[in-house]
Parts: C-alpha cells; sequence; structure tokens
C-alpha cells in the first residue's frame, strides 16, 4: 500500500501531506479549547511533546505496536492536561494563557535536563511508523468526533461557557467541570499528533516544542476562524503549507511569513473562515438548491 | 557570599525589570501583551554593538541612540501593525505580535547571521572590592542606569502632563478619550518609553554578558514578562519589584544547584504565584461582572 502510495506521491509531497494532516489533530484538539470553549492557552506544544515522547519512547525502548503507543501518549497528554488544568482553569483570559505558556516552557526545560528522553541531544533511531494512510485515517476520526462533539449537549454547554460563563454557571452548567474535560480532550488530541509526528521525523529534540510552536498552532485556528471546525482545518493547511511555498525565497522565509500573519490580522480579523462550521455549509446548499428549483 | 548574591541578582533583576515596565505599560492602556517586545530588547542590543563599532561612540551616547532608534522602532510597529486592529479580537491582536516578533528575528538573523556577536569594549571592566564583598564596575553601571532609568521613568508618569494621560487611559480607556484625551497620543508615547527602556536593558546585557545574538530576546522577554505579571501586569512599581524578585530568585536557584533548570525557575514561579494570588503580587484583584 505505502509503496503504491511512493508510486503516486513524491515521498517530499507526502511528507509535507503528513505535517499538514498531524497538525490538524492538534489544531482540532486546540480549537476545542479555545474556540469553543474560549480557554486562552499557550501551551499546547507540551502536550504534543508529551505524546510524542511518551510514545516514541515506549515503541523504540519497550516494541510496543504503534497504535498502542499512539493512545498511550494521548493519554498521558490528557492526563497532564487535566493535572494542570484543575488548578489553572480557575484563571480566566490572559493569565490562564500565561500561566499555560509557564507549563509549556517548564516541560520543555524538563525534557532538556532528563535522562531517557535524550536531553538536549534529543531522542533519536524512532521506528518510522507514521504514513500518509494512518495518518488521514485518524484525521478522519478526529473530525468527526469534533464535529459530533460540538453538535452535542456537551459542546453547546463548552460554547455557553465561551459566550459566557457567569450566565452559564446560572443555568446549571458545572463550568469547571466542562473546561477540565474539555482540556483534556483537547491535550488527548495534541498527544496523539505528537505520536504521528515523533514517528514520522523519527527525531525528537525539546526545542521543536517551545511557545513559538504553540503559537504556531494557535495562529492555525485564528487564522483559519476560532471554533470552526473547517476553518482549523483550512487554516492549518494553509499555514503550514506556506512555508513549503515560500522556500524560493529561502532566509527570508520566516520575515515573509511573518508578514502574511500581521497582513492576514489586519485584512481577516475574523479569520479565513469565521463562524463557518459543517452543519452551516450543509444547510446553505440546501438552501442553494431549494432556490434554484423554486 | 549571601551579599554577593545578592548583587548579581540584583544586576541580573534590574535589566529584567526595565524590560517589563514596556510589558506593563502597554498592557495596563491596551490589554495587550505584547510579544515583539522582547525582540524590540534584541534590536536595541544589535543598534548599541552598530554604534561602538561604526562610531566609536562611549558608553552613555550608545545608550541613547539605541534608546532613540529603538523609540523610533516601537512607534513604527504600533502605527503601522497594532493599530490597525485597535476594534478588533483581542487574539488577533496578539498574533499580530507574534507575526512581528518572527519578521524583527528572522530580519536580524538575515543581517547578522544566526550566531551570536561579541560587544565591542565600551566599559572598563575593573572588579572593585568593598570588604570580602567583589562586584564588577560593570555591574554598578548597570544598577545604576536601571535605577536613573526607573526614577525618570516614575517622574514622567507621576509629574508630567502626558504620564496623567497614561495613568488616566490604563484607568479607563473609553471613558479617558471622552474626556479629550487623544488616546492614540498616549499609546505612541506609551510605546516609545517601552521601547526605549527596552533598548537600555539591551544594550547593558550586551556589555555584561559580552554576547548579542537575534534570538537573545526570545528568553529575556519571555522572563521580562514573567517579572511583569509576578508584580501585578498593568502595574510599574510591579514590573521593577518582579524583575527584581525574578533575578533574585534564579541566582540563588543557580546557588542551590538548579542550574540546569534554570530557566524554569522563573515559569514555576510564575505558576505558583497565579494561583496564590492571580493578579500578580502589586494587582487589584479582578471583578466578575454579572
Amino acid at each position: 500500500m505505502s509503496q503504491w502510495l511512493t508510486s503516486v506521491i513524491d515521498p517530499y509531497y507526502q511528507q509535507v501531506l503528513m505535517l499538514v494532516g498531524i497538525y490538524i489533530i492538534a489544531a482540532l484538539g486546540l480549537n476545542l479549547i479555545t474556540g469553543l470553549c474560549g480557554q486562552l492557552t499557550f501551551g499546547h506544544a507540551a502536550f504534543l511533546s508529551i505524546g510524542a515522547y511518551t510514545a516514541a519512547i515506549l515503541t523504540r525502548d519497550f516494541h510496543m505496536p504503534f497504535l498502542a503507543s499512539l493512545i498511550l501518549g494521548g493519554l498521558m497528554a490528557a492526563l497532564f492536561g487535566i493535572l494542570l488544568g484543575i488548578p489553572v482553569l480557575k484563571l480566566t483570559g490572559d493569565y490562564l494563557g500565561i500561566a499555560t505558556l509557564g507549563f509549556g516552557e517548564i516541560v520543555r526545560v524538563a525534557f532538556t535536563n532528563m535522562k531517557i528522553t535524550g536531553g538536549a541531544i534529543g531522542l533519536a533511531a524512532i521506528p518510522r511508523a507514521s504514513n500518509l494512510i494512518n495518518v488521514t485515517i485518524f484525521v478522519i476520526l478526529a473530525v468527526v468526533a469534533m464535529v459530533l462533539l460540538e453538535n452535542s449537549r456537551f459542546g453547546r454547554a463548552l460554547k455557553a461557557i465561551r459566550e459566557d460563563e457567569i450566565a452559564a454557571e446560572a443555568m446549571g452548567i458545572n463550568a469547571m467541570w466542562y473546561k477540565i474535560q474539555a482540556f483534556g480532550i483537547g491535550c488527548f488530541l495534541a498527544g496523539i499528533s505528537g505520536g504521528f509526528y515523533a514517528h514520522m521525523l523519527q527525531y525528537l529534540n525539546p526545542n521543536d516544542f517551545g511557545f513559538l510552536k504553540s503559537f504556531e498552532i494557535l495562529n492555525f485556528v485564528v487564522l483559519g476562524g476560532l471554533g470552526s471546525i473547517p476553518g482549523t482545518i483550512v487554516g492549518t493547511t494553509v499555514l503550514t503549507l506556506a512555508p513549503e511555498f515560500l522556500r524560493f525565497v529561502r532566509e527570508y522565509r520566516m520575515m515573509i511569513y511573518g508578514l502574511l500573519l500581521v497582513l492576514m490580522m489586519i485584512f481577516r480579523p475574523n479569520g479565513l473562515l469565521g463562524g463557518v462550521n459543517f452543519r452551516r455549509l450543509l444547510r446553505r446548499r440546501k438552501q442553494k438548491a431549494a432556490a434554484l428549483s423554486s | 557570599m549571601l551579599l554577593q548574591q545578592i548583587i548579581n541578582g540584583l544586576t541580573l533583576g534590574a535589566t529584567y525589570a526595565l524590560i517589563a515596565l514596556g510589558y506593563t505599560m502597554v498592557y495596563g492602556i491596551i490589554q495587550l501583551i505584547n510579544f515583539a517586545h522582547g525582540d524590540i530588547y534584541m534590536i536595541g542590543a544589535f543598534i548599541g554593538v552598530a554604534a561602538v563599532a561604526l562610531f566609536h561612540q562611549n558608553f552613555f551616547l550608545t545608550l541613547a541612540t539605541a534608546m532613540l532608534a529603538c523609540m523610533v522602532l516601537g512607534v513604527t510597529i504600533e502605527r503601522v501593525a497594532y493599530r490597525p486592529l485597535r476594534r478588533a479580537p483581542r487574539l488577533n491582536l496578539l498574533i499580530t505580535t507574534i507575526g512581528v516578533s518572527i519578521f524583527l528575528e528572522t530580519f536580524m538573523t538575515v543581517l547578522k547571521g544566526p550566531q551570536p556577536t561579541g560587544f565591542p569594549p565600551v566599559l572598563k571592566n575593573v572588579t572593585l572590592r568593598v570588604g570580602t564583598l567583589e562586584f564588577s564596575s560593570i555591574q554598578l553601571v548597570i544598577l545604576l542606569v536601571s535605577v536613573a532609568l526607573m526614577v525618570g521613568l516614575q517622574f514622567i508618569v507621576k509629574y508630567t502632563k502626558i504620564g496623567k494621560a497614561m495613568r488616566a487611559a490604563s484607568e479607563d480607556y473609553d471613558t479617558a478619550s471622552l474626556m479629550g484625551i487623544n488616546i492614540n497620543r498616549v499609546i505612541s508615547f506609551t510605546f516609545a518609553i517601552g521601547s526605549a527602556l527596552a533598548a537600555a536593558g539591551g544594550v547593558l546585557v550586551g556589555i555584561y554578558f559580552n554576547s548579542v545574538s537575534p534570538y537573545m530576546g526570545v528568553t529575556a522577554g519571555l522572563k521580562a514578562f514573567v517579572a511583569a505579571v509576578l508584580g501585578g501586569i498593568g502595574n510599574i512599581p510591579g514590573a521593577m519589584l518582579g524583575g527584581l524578585l525574578l533575578g533574585l530568585a534564579e541566582v540563588f536557584g543557580v546557588a542551590a544547584g538548579f542550574s540546569t533548570y534554570k530557566d524554569a525557575i522563573a515559569f514555576t514561579l510564575l505558576i505558583i504565584i497565579l494561583l496564590v494570588r492571580p493578579t500578580g503580587l502589586l494587582g487589584r484583584p479582578i471583578q466578575r461582572k454579572v
């Protein structure tokens, strides 16, 4: 199967597409926390790295099957997310963002100093187990799960908390409990994404998961349109492909990338697909069809 | 030995405080975490290097050049990138600051290469001895210059008309503008002062560690930001207190044997303070309105 794939798609493009898929999984998790529930977090990369290191060490040193270590990495990230969330989620707005930023940096420094993670040198010789097929399957699973969640009782509770936490609590929603659950699920997705990342690059370095990576994922979500699942997918795709398309400008690449971020924020303040979700897309198509037939 | 560590901690802390003031003033007025602030500090250090290397200026002229140039830079960035987003969602503004930060870092990398450069000698480094106490003349200069700048800032904020306008704007942005305060001018002025202080910090740190690099703004900026939050973001004395506390905490943390975890000390302190006093040491509590 993978050989057939290689004959159809160039390995470089496969790598780029895989990266897009991996980031979509992480961005969907962040969209649940920040977009749907309204909780600002600047430390998402930390959960990516927890999942990545857990999964990588499990397959490399304990010879676990890839799928099992992937799930365990996700669960480990979720566990840390919940442990952090319980004290920290009572903070609001920027202060929550700042605290999660601090957590992200602590995790990075810890991974730089731990023996089992290879320290600052990094963790190498991770078996290659991610491929376009299993990444795609997980992206589809994650999208379906997120769409179902968004339109469930749980999703509506999260939106209520996002719009007005005090009012939501007055309506009998246990805001803290819902926020912790959303945080846990979002971190689980980050952990899965990290596991795929580790088994794609076959090498991990704690400095790849600094706060800039967290912001990169936040950019995906905000550029696409906060709270919009199609937006998250489009935003991630555009921003992951942008540096690849900009390769021809070489060293000016990241400069243009920074400029691009500023310009997009000025000219598309609500994101590319702000306020668009799958249900509304379908409804609009139906309305169009109805208008055409009448 | 203890006193020695305190001096080291205060020197480091004073530079954090200088950068933290810019974060705190901007946050106080427009509730924006300006992630590009650390990069202004970096640019300030590079301008300092250029001023010495190209024009052989003395220390005070170098400092003044860097501060003036960064003032212009800070105001320009605010005018071009942040002002169009004044009424946009706050998260967008935040991402814009990250975009600017990436832009400045890569601009400097393209210009000078990623590797650190030394700071050309501009101050004589003499070791001063008072009893058993040892400290360098550079440390003394850093402390004196930082204190002078902070006193100057305190004077501007407390006793000048623009300072009064700044305080009014940080109290209530909309009401202040209704009272005839030109908000745009106040914000530009805030960015100018904050950037100048960051540039001073950059030059001092560049001389102290004799190393300047395009990515020096990332860690220093984050730590200064932590200092601002520790003291209560939006609060000027709080930023100074936070900076000094952070410097002391790091020096004592290293002395206690946590040197490999040095960069985590600041953030651990941050989370603890946020959990105990969510708005920082000198911050006012947030009111939850129904």
